[in-house]
């Protein structure tokens, strides 16, 4: 049966979200509409609300089932009592299942989470906690729409599901193998950016292409709660017409509103201990709400000089043994706008942090809280991002300065999302230091796209996109955002204390669409029979011109970054075990959006024989 | 595909002059707001109120939703203790049933975690300053605030300010308007917009989980 709707969902750090459009013949727009979805949001209490927090939490077994609508005896919990159980007992929380799946130090099917959780908790990998929190929209939309009609579940609909532009292969891999699991088949990825950028044009409607013209360079800032991402789409022509071009995404940066919460708890619990409180755990954790509350009225209200914080006794005593401090404007701006938002030169860089010998399991968070140091990284590494795209004029600069080489790349428009930016005061600071930049550049400034529900446009702009794609509105290109590379070592006699040098070998190439094959490259790969065989395996986001063959000897400091394994084990079907077999690996793009590495023997013993490689495989060591 | 997603638990009300025998949602609606407004300044009757919640095991009120139950101040006389939460009365044959109480618990259970509502009513206030009283106010308002507004909608009845000038023409709706110091005459009537009025136009409530017990408001709570 064919899909009646389009459905965009949002899997995001701190929450998700899901919205739909009935598909239909002819030129009717149909709205694209939220899913309110079911959830506990207190021991017994069920409501439906259009965004699902990102919190699994495994209930203990005094607590009984966790009913839901669709299970009586559910034993853990997706959505808003997850997150507000999770403060009472931390240990049994899982979070951020998101950035976890993106990070390649750790088995990412292994069942390791929640962190240090007690021997009785058990751990969920993940996958599968990204696989928790599709299978409660999937349920939600299956007992909303396809109580009567198996034709309407959620499965069998055109599912368009969103990733951060920096996840690598490996991640998005992962992603579809837990999309999978919930039951979700018929899926195309999409990198979030691209998403807002989607639903930015549908919330303007035919007017935005007034407002975006040929040469434009469109940066996307998405500063959600846990995440950072930046992407560029340039303006190109193509065929007389305006069309958009993904060129360049960002690294994946754990850096975002709950930081800056956090930061400002820290700035309040400062001077309450100076007052001579106590903050344990409990207190510090309803004082980062009150300043998450206090900080949205002050950056929403540039009249406001204080925000008062309280937080009550814990108690049924709620007078007495309560705090009281406040947050002025003076802080919110030291702390949040110059801490995370500073006026950097261009040429800056975020700090790294020095790794060390042994590092605590754990999320990569960012070492440098300045957004804006990570933006002029992204900025300068993307310098060239536009200079080999047929049909793209880049806008004038002005004066002398055409005559320089540029220090980087020139966006002319901004487009915010995530629920940081509406922090009318960051948004500015931001845009401003980014004007900044391009004015000693000799670039035009850039103006701001304005007008899209920063919440929930992730979501919205799937759904627009999964109706783009049945040849309605506006569609963006781009293909992948990385070249990919196979790392060899060169048979070279040892040398005790130096390292082999190892060539990269391009299996994919920038740019690659869904639903395209790489060439197949000159070389050739021994594989043992019946063992597992690891490569090493890199990406670059900036190497647009390699393609599939070429080979590097050397490169340059940050151009390649070395990705999780891949890994393959040959059947030993037809062959003898330990049986070296020659092969070349080819790289193709699926329509779903994930790399495909596959390798092809040069003998082979039946038509197309071919093997898969797996992706996302835990670095060892 | 009739309903939109989010519909489900909304009720959508009537105007305050077309009561719906068949479907007691005003009167459900009233009593949650009477219960409201009466625990929040009526001791005695909190105080009653609370007695037979403590009395009246858990066992009983969870299974009450969808059976009528008595404790309408408006169905016995002051200061009689009902007998049963779960009887019906016979003055309740004639008058349109009690409301369930579940959604009342409901609306209590949320007034006390997003606000802690009932920690703030149960407290004495008289040994506290002001200022401590008032800035426990703000959690209590701002928790409350949203806990309402996430679940009723809410807007005037009268548009204009407060102090203004307003005619009442003929026809006017009686239950929307209340009309004070010298009443007298007929429509339309000249005076003074004393209060703008309240009217909710909207109420979600949460879906009650089989087997949950609403009655506890907030568990106690231990540490391990």
């Amino acid at each position: 049966m064919s899909a009646r709707y389009v459905v965009g969902i949002d899997l995001g750090t701190t929450h998700s979200a899901l919205a739909y459009a009935p598909i239909e013949e002819g030129e009717s727009s149909a709205p694209v509409e939220v899913l309110s979805a079911p959830q506990l949001v207190a021991p017994g209490t069920i409501e439906a609300r259009a965004l699902l927090p990102s919190f699994l939490y495994l209930a203990h077994e005094s607590e009984g089932p966790q009913s839901l609508p669709w299970d009586a005896e559910r034993r853990f919990v997706v959505g808003e009592h997850a997150r507000t159980r999770g403060v009472d007992a931390p240990a049994r929380l899982v979070s951020s299942a998101k950035s976890w799946l993106s990070n390649s130090g750790v088995d990412r099917r292994a069942s390791i989470l929640p962190l240090g959780a007690p021997e009785d908790v058990e751990k969920i990998s993940p996958v599968e906690a990204s696989w928790r929190l599709l299978e409660h929209l999937t349920e939600a939309w299956d007992t909303r729409f396809a109580a009567d009609d198996p034709g309407l579940a959620l499965a069998q609909q055109e599912v368009i599901l969103t990733v951060p532009a920096s996840f690598d292969a490996a991640a998005r891999a992962l992603t579809v193998e837990a999309a999978g699991a919930a039951g979700l088949e018929n899926l195309t990825l999409l990198e979030e950016p691209q998403a807002a950028l989607y639903a930015w044009t549908l919330a303007r409607g035919s007017r935005w292409r007034k407002e975006v013209k040929l040469g434009d360079v469109l940066l996307v800032i998405d500063v959600g709660g846990g995440t950072t991402d930046f992407s560029a789409i340039a303006a190109q022509e193509q065929d007389g017409a305006l069309s958009l071009v993904r060129v360049a995404v960002g690294d994946h940066i754990l850096l975002g509103g709950d930081n800056m919460d956090l930061a400002l708890a820290h700035v309040v619990r400062q001077k309450l201990v100076a007052e001579g409180n106590e903050i344990d755990r409990w207190r510090m954790s309803a004082l980062t709400y009150a300043c998450r509350a206090a900080k949205e009225s002050l950056l929403g209200d540039a009249a406001l000089v204080s925000a008062p914080i309280v937080v009550a006794g814990r108690g049924s005593k709620l007078f007495g043994g309560g705090l009281r401090s406040e947050l002025t404007r003076d802080e919110v701006s030291r702390t949040l706008v110059d801490g995370f938002f500073p006026e950097v030169p261009a040429s800056a860089r975020p700090a790294v942090r020095a790794r060390a010998g042994l590092t605590q399991i754990g999320l990569p968070y960012a070492a440098d809280a300045a957004i804006t140091k990570h933006l002029a990284a992204f900025l300068g590494r993307q310098v060239g991002a536009t200079e080999k795209i047929p049909g793209f004029t880049p806008r004038a600069r002005h004066g002398d300065a055409g005559d320089r080489a540029p220090k980087l790349l020139h966006p002319t428009a901004v487009l915010f999302n995530g629920g940081v930016m509406k922090g009318a005061v960051l948004a500015a600071r931001l845009l401003s230091t980014l004007n900044a930049w391009l004015e000693a550049d000799g670039a035009p400034p850039a103006r701001v796209l304005e007008g899209t529900d920063l919440d929930l446009a992730v979501a919205r702009g799937a759904a627009s996109y999964g109706l783009a794609r049945h040849g309605r509105g506006l569609r963006i290109r781009g293909g992948t955002a990385r070249a990919y590379y196979v790392g060899i070592e060169s048979a070279v006699p040892a040398v005790p204390g130096v390292e082999p040098p190892i060539t990269a070998l391009c299996l994919a190439p920038f740019g690659m669409e869904e639903g395209t094959e790489a060439n197949l490259p000159p070389h050739e790969l021994g594989l043992v029979v019946g063992e597992p065989v690891r490569f090493r395996f890199f990406g670059s986001s900036v190497r647009r011109e390699d393609t599939a063959g070429t080979e590097l000897d050397a490169w340059k400091d940050g151009e390649l970054e070395e990705l999780s394994p891949i890994e393959i084990t040959l059947p030993a079907e037809g062959r003898r075990e330990g049986d070296v077999v020659p092969v070349k690996l080819h790289a193709a793009v699926t329509e779903i959006g994930t790399l495909l590495l596959e390798a092809i023997p040069l003998t082979p013993q039946k038509a197309d024989e071919r093997w898969k490689l797996e992706l996302g495989v835990r670095t060892e060591g | 595909m009739g309903n939109k997603p989010g519909d489900a638990g909304r009720v959508t009300l009537r105007p305050v002059s077309e009561p719906d025998p068949t479907l007691p949602l005003l009167t459900r609606l009233w009593f949650a707001w009477a219960c409201f407004f009466r625990v929040l300044f009526d001791a005695s009757f909190a105080a009653r109120a609370w007695s037979i919640r403590t009395a009246r095991t858990a066992r009983e009120l969870p299974s009450a939703p969808t059976s009528p139950a008595e404790l309408s101040p408006a169905s016995r006389p002051e200061g009689e203790a009902p007998k049963s939460i779960r009887s019906v009365s016979k003055a309740s044959e004639e008058l349109p049933p009690g409301p369930p109480l579940e959604s009342a618990l409901q609306l209590l259970g949320l007034l006390q975690r997003d606000g802690r509502f009932f920690d703030f009513l149960e407290q004495d206030l008289t040994s506290f300053p002001d200022v401590e009283v008032g800035s426990v106010a703000r959690v209590v308002h701002e928790g409350c605030r949203k806990a309402l507004h996430a679940h009723a909608t809410i807007t005037p009845i009268r548009a204009e300010e407060e102090g203004a000038a307003v005619t009442l023409p003929e026809g006017y709706s009686p239950a929307l308007v209340k009309l004070s110091g010298k009443v007298q005459g007929s429509a339309p009537y000249k005076g003074v917009l004393r209060h703008r009025g309240w009217r909710v136009e909207g109420l979600v409530l949460p879906t009650p989980v089989k087997g949950h017990d609403s009655s506890v408001i907030a568990p106690a709570e231990v540490e391990l």
